[in-house]
């Protein structure tokens, strides 16, 4: 498969559209929550992160601090840099400095675990391809939203707060059918997170985002060392679309 | 404008695009430790799991109108269909079961 612009526009045409449900709903929610809808916009434009705008709004409101938002962010957000690391190890020689500080902007959970899972080295023309289509929706999603969300009845807005989930569930589940040790990394990081999430004092103790951060660190650690993955194995992926 | 809106973005997209961009920009040598790479090969799956358990089932409405759609998704994931189509029909079935339940109740 030819690494262009136009494979990597392709890869990123569902996670564009899996992104159109959840920026609208991230727009109904800014503007309920008291932003005017074109600071949503320019929230979702300039961020292009899901959990991070929405901790960020909560700070806006509450009239917090630059700090707090700062750690905030830093928290929610730092599993993309262990993602840019992992991204990093397959970037083919084109990419040079100027092209990554541009394509930085577009790793998300979802862009990095399409590129992650390409069996060829990513090219920055790929990286772009892939990433403008799910910037592009994520602003418009937002706009929509913002400007509309609130002619939508309750129980619609309600439901669509599933997609995001629902993608998720369609990226893990048909490599983790392929493959057993993706399976438990899997259901050890969930078991963590429902841990993380069920046990009063750990829930009070310690925020979604970082929460996040707990479980996928340990799951992958226990994993890589109980269960360590053949040479040929750590090279393909294996995701569909 | 919401007050200190400028003030509050501004450090926001600052840190989200620094915690992608240091690295990604800065990071250039090949990782040599098996563990290491192993480690990172499974970093993503963990991630997306401790996004989504036990979040999808508060999700979308009701608890079980959540894990109505929840079902859906994985059975459908299960089998392969499309992201897009997974998760129209996770919403769509959340959607059903809201309406249902208030029927019923």
């Amino acid at each position: 498969m030819k690494m262009n612009y136009t494979y990597g526009l392709k890869r990123g045409l569902p996670i564009g559209l899996g992104y159109l449900p959840v920026a609208f709903g991230f727009g109904i929610s800014a503007v309920s929550e008291g932003l005017n809808p074109l600071e949503a916009v320019i929230i979702s434009i300039t961020n292009f992160t899901s959990a991070g705008q929405v901790a960020g709004v909560s700070v806006m409101v509450a009239l917090g601090t630059v700090l707090e938002m700062i750690i905030a962010q830093f928290i929610i957000n730092v599993r993309y840099s262990l993602m840019a690391i992992a991204l990093t190890q397959k970037l083919s020689g084109k990419f040079t400095f100027p092209y990554r500080l541009i394509a930085a902007f577009g790793i998300s959970d979802e862009s990095f675990v399409m590129a992650a899972s390409e069996k060829e080295e990513i090219t920055p023309s790929y990286m772009f391809g892939l990433i403008t289509l799910p910037i592009i929706c994520w602003t418009l999603g937002t706009a929509l939203g913002a400007y509309s969300g609130s002619i939508l009845p309750h129980d619609v807005r309600a439901a669509l707060g599933l997609a995001i989930y629902a993608m998720f569930v369609a990226i893990i589940v048909p490599p983790a059918r392929d493959n057993r040790a993706v399976m438990w990394a899997i259901f050890i990081a969930s078991a963590l997170s429902c841990t993380i999430y069920y046990v009063p004092w750990l829930s009070e103790h310690i925020s979604g985002g970082f929460s996040v951060i707990i479980c996928a660190v340990a799951a992958s650690a226990i994993m890589a060392k109980i269960k360590p993955l053949e040479e040929k194995e750590a090279q393909e992926g294996d995701i569909n679309d | 404008m919401t007050e200190n809106f400028w003030k509050l973005l501004i450090p926001m997209a600052l840190t989200t695009y620094l915690v992608r961009m240091i690295p990604f920009a800065f990071f250039r040598s090949q990782i040599h430790s098996k563990f290491i790479r192993d480690f990172l090969y499974y970093v993503p799956y963990c991630v997306l799991g401790a996004m989504t358990v036990p979040y999808i089932f508060y999700a979308g409405g009701s608890t079980v109108a959540s894990i109505a759609g929840f079902a859906v998704a994985f059975v459908m994931a299960y089998f392969r269909f499309s992201l897009l189509s997974v998760a129209g029909a996770a919403c769509a079935v959340a959607y059903v079961a809201e309406i249902a339940l208030k029927f019923i109740f």
